[in-house]
């Protein structure tokens, strides 16, 4: 099992490519400067707030002194009205910092093995959309088999993801390969000359998504009516 | 054998003329050449035709009796059943895994709940993994009498069907008195059951599974010896190791292609890996390799039952502690088993909230079919329609 997937790590690593894995490497260390950054932010506004709470209550507390006896008898409503007056020239100190937004974490390596059991695959590979091909053909190669494919609608993101689960007939071994497209004219090459069976699930996921699979033989409406014109599984579907 | 056919000349029509000791062998070179000959005739079986076993359509091209491209159209009864997944909570899809595919329930609910259970890391209790394998195998074998059943039907043979269901019925009222149901079965929870098996049931079974050995003894006198129903069968509607890794075709297909993939062993599950049974495997490819390992599972899922009813403890049921409303953490996790058509594997993508970002379900009867236009080129279609039993075909496990 383990002897397979050390095989397959440097054939993935160099289908990926050196490129890749340094953009992956940047966008983590921005990642880390903005998680750094938005730390820093944090602490400066627990800082300020605690200065504000040292400095702020002290008008709230002294000022009012002079009022307090009044204040604090009911039915004198009318000094009651003043102390907030002193109150709110201190209220700049204590600048609302709103918590600036947490950046999100950062994405996760191109290439990494995974725990079989904790999410059912061993190996999880993000390629770019051209690969796929190429990923296709060294499982093949391998002699995986094709598990399943389909598409994952990140309409936040603007982007699609095309989902490739592989599996080994012998192997305890599974592998998963990623691609994202853009959400505005989703297309990834087919790789029904690699396995057949993609020919299907291809159809169905173009259905589903309308992700466009070029080179595909036959991308006519597979498991909707003939006639349809929408994608069910895009998120901003509505029957 | 019918030598290769000369180019047709565009003035001169030929009229197919054969031999009678020529009509007998497969033209195999004769069909790669006669692609848009017009001898050819289009024949439309289904979708509502018997050996169809449902809704299932299959366009076949035919030169006389031979299959020259069979393309199967499906989506007839689509439910989009992967939409509804992702409009409402992870236990309100949960009952619609049971309807995928009808004979198989209990496996479908099993991979739902379990890549739940695999996301949430929620530990279920071993009574309740012991029940999930006793009631998984007696759908199993409940699935294959059916198809026994509906497979020897097709070759024109009515009683089996008879004795099938008589048996069958046996588990269906053991199932119905655990969970209600006697087909699209939701017993299985999030953490475990959604009650306990009671002595009646355990009793119950193992006196069932007294009762189907000697039947199944029986089935294999009067039927699998049966010397018609072998020629119908060996040697016929190959579909080899290679084309089953192609198209993903997994489950008695591929084990009848003499491959030992069993998800039960391959990625185990449950308390699988405490049981001991073999995985049978039948090297020749036919439709009777493919027919024999059904017929041998049967037999290993009743030695499943008989070590899990004796190692099964009392104790909990059920998880303590599991949430009404599940949120699961973020991030996709896949969940498979053996179900009775072959590998079943459920694909999960949560975004954090009550609803289930995407649902992707790979059932086997997809990957399944999807290679029958490769496998029946050249075929005569009674041998095709053979072949298309020996898939065990589930309609609404294809269109989902």
């Amino acid at each position: 099992m383990s002897a397979l997937l050390e095989r397959l790590m440097p054939q993935f690593a160099a289908l990926i490519g050196p490129e890749a894995f340094a953009r992956h490497a940047a966008v983590v260390a921005a990642a880390h400067a903005a998680a750094a950054a938005h730390a820093a932010a944090v602490a400066q506004a627990a800082a300020a707030a605690k200065v504000a709470a040292a400095t702020a209550p002290k008008p709230a507390v002294v000022v009012p002194v002079a009022g307090l006896a009044e204040a604090g008898r009911p039915g004198s409503t009318t000094p009651a009205a003043t102390p907030p007056k002193p109150a709110t020239p201190a209220a700049p100190p204590a600048p609302r910092p709103a918590a600036p937004p947490a950046p999100p974490p950062p994405p996760p390596s191109p290439l990494q093995k995974t725990d079989h059991a904790a999410v059912g695959y061993d190996l999880d590979a993000t390629v770019a959309p051209p690969q796929v091909v190429e990923a296709a053909r060294l499982l093949d190669a391998q002699g995986f088999s094709l598990d399943a494919l389909t598409g994952v609608d990140w309409i936040a993101q603007h982007q699609m993801e095309v989902v490739y689960d592989y599996f080994h007939p012998t192997e305890q071994l599974r592998v998963v390969v990623r691609t994202r497209v853009p959400r505005a004219e989703p297309s990834v090459p087919t790789i029904t000359s690699v396995f057949s069976g993609a020919n299907w699930h291809e159809r169905e996921t173009h259905d589903f998504f309308g992700i466009t699979f070029t080179g595909h033989p036959n991308l006519k409406p597979f498991l909707l009516p003939e006639d349809a014109d929408f994608h069910p599984l895009r998120k901003d579907y509505a029957p | 054998m019918i030598a290769e056919k000369q180019p047709i000349e565009a003035a001169e029509v030929l009229t197919p003329h054969l031999e009678p000791s020529q009509a007998a062998t497969p033209p195999t070179a004769a069909v790669s050449a006669a692609q848009g000959s017009p001898e050819t005739f289009t024949l439309n079986l289904g979708p509502q035709h018997p050996a169809a076993h449902g809704v299932l359509r299959v366009l076949m091209t035919m030169d006389g009796e031979w299959i020259e491209r069979a393309e199967p159209i499906i989506g007839y009864i689509h439910r989009m059943h992967e939409k509804m997944g992702e409009n409402r909570t992870w236990a309100k899809f949960l009952p619609n895994t049971s309807r995928i595919d009808y004979l198989s329930a209990m496996h479908y609910t099993h991979a739902f709940v379990g890549a739940v259970e695999r996301a949430m890391k929620i530990e279920v209790p071993p009574r309740a993994e012991y029940a999930r394998v006793i009631t998984s195998e007696l759908n199993r074998i409940s699935s294959h009498m059916v198809w026994w059943g509906a497979l020897l039907l097709d070759l024109g043979g009515f009683t089996p069907i008879l004795y099938a269901f008589d048996d069958r019925e046996k588990i269906l009222d053991l199932l119905e008195g655990l969970c209600g149901a006697r087909l699209t079965y939701c017993y299985y929870r999030f953490g475990g059951l959604y009650n306990d098996v009671d002595d009646a049931f355990l009793q119950g079974t193992r006196a069932f599974v007294q009762h189907l050995r000697p039947r199944l003894q029986m089935y294999r006198d009067l039927v699998t010896d049966n010397v018609i129903l072998r020629q119908r069968l060996t040697g016929i509607g190959e579909i080899s190791a290679e084309m089953c890794r192609k198209y993903g075709a997994t489950g008695p297909v591929i084990r009848g292609a003499g491959v030992a993939y069993d998800v039960r062993r391959t990625e185990p599950y449950s308390v699988y890996p405490k049981l001991d049974f073999k995985i049978p495997t039948y090297p020749e490819a036919d439709s009777m390799a493919r027919y024999l390992v059904r017929m041998d599972e049967m037999e290993q899922s009743l030695r499943i039952i008989e070590q899990a009813l004796d190692q099964i403890q009392p104790g909990p049921f059920i998880a303590p502690k599991i949430p009404r409303v599940l949120k699961l953490p973020v991030g996709d996790t896949c969940y498979a088993v053996e179900a009775a058509r072959g590998r079943f594997m459920v694909r999960i993508v949560s975004d954090g909230k009550e609803q289930p970002y995407r649902v992707k379900l790979r059932t086997p009867s997809f990957s399944n079919l999807s290679l029958y236009e490769e496998a029946s080129q050249g075929m005569i279609l009674p041998d095709a329609l053979a072949m298309m039993g020996s898939l065990d075909l589930v309609i609404p496990d294809i269109d989902r």
